[in-house]
């Protein structure tokens, strides 16, 4: 056991925890004593002594992790190694419950604590439904009611969605590139190591004073102002969500600018890298906002600032100005990695080229930039400056446009393809193709003033988020784990209980989000507990339907698991596809390539003869350039074969 | 596929999307709705036959492992799914633009209204009838309502399904001037509606409903005396009879 203290690790980090929590505590007590203040303020908003050490408490488990060991030896003058890789790669089991430095292990990590967060977002969920399955109050009272849908989105935002895009791309996108690793190893251990912070922080708040935080994921100002403790866990779990989320879009900025392999120019990389490139910059230069706008939420309940109190001169609609600054771009943070992870699916499965490869890299750098641009749509009904509307509509409904070049783009590539339909993952792909269409659509409405009006803060918006973000994200999500499952494991899934979980899914999915959209324009809003009886029917159809939908996860965790132990080996490239990442073992050597590979063509080379997208280390192949012919055939600008025109 | 789209957009169109309709800014909005669904089916449908098509046409016979054809794009395909989504969703927002004037037009003789929310309570003030304050808003049918909010709070939001307008009630102190707290509206059907709060405002977000009852102008008159005179009967009390 002293041993265990000693070394960098989970004990060490519970004895971190403790140590960081009792230090903030003290300090909070100390100081209130020596101001001769109450000890204890109890009032609603405030306990310091329990907001205080739930920051030093999480920085004490860091630092007893072993997050910040190599940076205290060297500010302290101790000797380090430059080339120590003792915290790389895992040897056995255990090493994934380590500060781990390898990002496949970091990759593997994401994905597995994301996973069991959407686990428990999702029994929330079902919660909610067994709630709204009648009329009336039977499961839960209205106050447990709003904790559950504020947590049930938190969750799935925070610690789901957006970090399990972190997770795959971290994983896959160094070996895609030809890299040995990230550029930051150790801030990249770092960043995952806050995500399951922030995940129990946010479920911590169910046990404080007051519930779990009420406010919506939203948290408008000045009700969540004025919540009971339970919301400053929501401000501080943002924080570290937030921390992480920037801290790994820097580093996958750093590692594909810095770290592509010899030939790899920016038209010969693959589109899942153009897609993390575009979403980590819309993370580093939005995360910040809302982390600000949730610092001065939690300075307003603790310290007493007035950034939104109305009454001392605040500016109430700050809030949501600044929050959606962030949160718009951040639907986009949680989609782009996914249209990237849809190229590289379609592609593989279907055997053909991406369908005009560069206005597919440049639409993603169109949303970048429009998506900034949108934020208000959010508000039409807020009360905002009236004039902002339009303007705000107008942006609205382009940024449709290059999201439709995505569509036509992936619908093209199928034409004259070889289509693998008893894939998993193009299935899930296929599936994704059809519901964000939907969603797309029902967005383009939202995004008119006058419609938006009416069903603003309905049910409408909920399906219209469920379709987004569930028939989206979560597809692609599910498309990605099917396609690099055998990478990551080394074993082969079973296809034919990955199909049952892809056909359960989807008419769960629809059963569940379709109707929403009908009760919500005949007037139900939402976030309500209890609703009008003529809702009542629909209602009923919706929660069976979402029950189906939670238990055919179930199959895929049954899958995964089951397949991840027992399942038939894999061999290197079981998809036959093009980029790097399939060139190496399964699952990749420790440090990815013994050589690194030289990149010589475009990375969705299907049906050029002779063409190749990398040669790799030791590799005594012919190198062959594509045929002219076929550089003809591309049919002009739209894409060509993208490795031979031009550099970055 | 051409078949579809019209047997899809007329079906949809059927569909009664909204419920009812009560007021003069309903129509506009309906209709704009209906453009939508046609368009809307249109482009889904285009999507989804080609889907269907490439899937049935292109899918691999077991065992195949031969590739596509290296078709790696199409410049002027490209240009036309650039182009072409581009005027639709200008149209969509020129549209827009004109119904969004048309329902916040206003009228001369519009009855001004104070509606003021607070956890969990709606109250109505008719300035013209010297300040009277209810718990349950009457209007008369037919007449533009110019409507004044004021939160005390947080953040609600007014909302009468069949009258498809929404705002927010803001609380402002000394920046209100900023907040656009007005907004018009003109019930046309008279009847007993729902007026529901669409802001999550806290515990009693759920059951913040007030009843709105719409009836004639000589109605309306009289429920006005009838509350004047149980106010004045109450001795001037803070809040009229019957209301809670």
């Amino acid at each position: 056991m002293a041993v265990a203290i000693k070394q960098p690790g989970l004990a060490r980090g519970a004895l971190g925890f403790i140590v960081g929590s009792a230090f903030g505590f003290g300090l909070v007590v100390a100081l209130r004593a020596i101001s001769g203040l109450e000890i204890f303020q109890t009032e609603q908003t405030g306990y310091p002594h329990l907001v205080v050490p739930a920051i030093t408490g999480p920085l004490g488990f860091l630092v007893g992790l072993g997050a910040f060991d190599y940076w205290f030896r060297w500010a302290a003058g101790r000797p380090t190694i430059p080339e120590d890789h003792s915290q790389h790669g895992a040897k056995s089991w255990r090493d994934y419950f380590k500060f781990n430095t390898d990002h496949k292990v970091i990759g593997i990590q994401y994905i597995v604590t994301t996973f069991f967060f959407f686990l428990v977002g999702g029994l929330i969920a079902m919660l909610i439904r067994a709630e709204l399955a009648q009329p009336g109050t039977q499961i839960v009272d209205p106050g447990v009611y709003n904790g559950l849908f504020s947590t049930h989105a938190a969750i799935m935002i925070f610690v789901f969605v957006i970090p399990v895009f972190a997770g795959i791309a971290n994983y896959v996108l160094p070996l895609m590139i030809g890299a040995p690793d990230m550029a930051f190893p150790r801030l990249n251990a770092l960043s995952f190591w806050m995500l399951p912070i922030a995940g129990i922080l946010f479920l911590s708040s169910f046990l404080v004073p007051g519930g779990a935080f009420d406010a919506g994921w939203t948290g408008y100002a000045p009700l969540s102002t004025g919540a009971p403790l339970g919301q400053s866990f929501f401000n501080l779990g943002v924080q570290f969500a937030g921390a992480s989320s920037v801290a790994t879009a820097l580093n996958f900025l750093v590692t594909i600018v810095t770290m592509r392999a010899p030939g790899m120019t920016f038209w010969r990389m693959p589109l899942l890298v153009w897609a993390n490139l575009s979403t980590s910059l819309l993370v580093v230069a939005a995360t910040p906002f809302i982390a600000g706008v949730q610092f001065m939420v939690l300075f307003d309940r603790v310290l007493h600032t007035n950034f939104f109190q109305a009454a001392f001169g605040g500016d109430v609609l700050s809030y949501q100005h600044i929050f959606w600054f962030y949160s718009h771009p951040a639907v986009y943070i949680m989609m782009l990695p996914g249209f990237g992870i849809i190229s590289e699916v379609i592609s593989t499965h279907a055997r053909k080229p991406i369908f005009g490869y560069r206005l597919m890299a440049l639409a993603l750098i169109g949303i970048v930039v429009l998506s900034y641009t949108v934020w208000a749509h959010h508000m039409f009904v807020s009360g905002m400056f009236a004039w902002l509307r339009v303007p705000m509509m107008i942006t609205t409904l382009l940024i449709a446009v290059p999201t439709g070049i995505k569509i036509f783009s992936w619908l093209a590539t199928l034409f004259n393809s070889v289509l693998h339909l008893r894939s998993t993952a193009m299935l899930f792909a296929l599936g994704f193709v059809t519901t964000f269409t939907i969603g797309g659509i029902s967005g383009v409405m939202l995004g008119m003033v006058p419609i938006d009006i009416h069903v603003s803060d309905t049910y409408f918006i909920v399906a219209h988020i469920h379709f987004v973000l569930f028939g989206g994200s979560v597809f692609t999500i599910f498309a990605g784990i099917y396609h690099w499952f055998p990478k990551m494991t080394g074993r082969m899934y079973d296809e034919k209980l990955g199909r049952v979980h892809f056909y359960l899914t989807l008419v769960g999915m629809l059963g569940t989000f379709i109707p929403m959209h009908w009760v919500g324009m005949e007037g139900m809003p939402r976030r309500v507990a209890d609703y009008a009886a003529q809702f009542g029917d629909w209602n009923l159809m919706i929660s069976i339907s979402s029950f189906l939908l939670g238990i055919a996860q179930l199959v895929f965790l049954y899958n995964m698991i089951v397949s991840w132990k027992w399942g038939p080996r894999a061999t290197a490239n079981p998809w036959r596809a093009k980029t790097i990442e399939w060139q190496v073992s399964s699952p990749p050597p420790i440090f990815n390539f013994d050589e690194i590979p030289r990149v010589v063509g475009g990375p969705y080379e299907f049906g050029v003869p002779g063409a190749r997208h990398a040669i790799m280390g030791g590799e005594e192949a012919e190198v062959r350039k594509p045929e002219p012919a076929v550089v003809g055939a591309a049919g002009g600008g739209g894409g060509g074969s993208p490795g031979e025109r031009g550099g970055p | 596929m051409l078949a579809l789209t019209v047997v899809g957009s007329v079906v949809l169109v059927q569909f009664d999307w909204f419920g009812d309709a009560a007021s003069e800014e309903a129509p506009p909005i309906d209709t704009l709705f209906d453009v939508m669904v046609v368009l809307s089916t249109f482009v889904f449908s285009i999507v989804m036959v080609m889907f269907g098509y490439a899937i049935w046409k292109f899918r691999a016979r077991p065992g195949d492992e031969s590739d596509g054809a290296p078709i790696h794009g199409n410049t002027k395909l490209e240009i036309a799914w650039t182009v072409i989504p581009t005027i639709i969703v200008l149209f969509g927002a020129g549209y827009s633009w004109i119904v969004l004037d048309d329902i916040e037009a206003r009228a001369d003789d519009a009855m001004p209204l104070k509606v003021t929310a607070q956890q969990f309570k709606w109250t109505f003030e008719y300035p013209e009838a010297d300040g009277l304050r209810s718990d349950e808003l009457h209007v008369p049918v037919d007449r533009q309502l110019d409507v004044q909010l004021e939160a005390l709070d947080v953040v609600h939001s007014f909302w009468v399904p069949e009258w498809r307008i929404k705002r927010d009630l803001v609380p402002a102190g000394e920046g209100g001037d900023e907040i656009d707290d007005e907004f018009v509206v003109t019930p046309n059907e008279e009847g007993t509606f729902s007026l529901v709060c669409t802001e999550l405002c806290g515990l009693g977000h759920t059951t913040m409903r007030a009843t709105v009852v719409v009836e004639s102008q000589e109605e309306f008159d009289q429920w006005l005396d009838d509350q004047a005179q149980a106010e004045a009967g109450a001795g001037g009390g803070s809040s009229a009879a019957g209301g809670t």
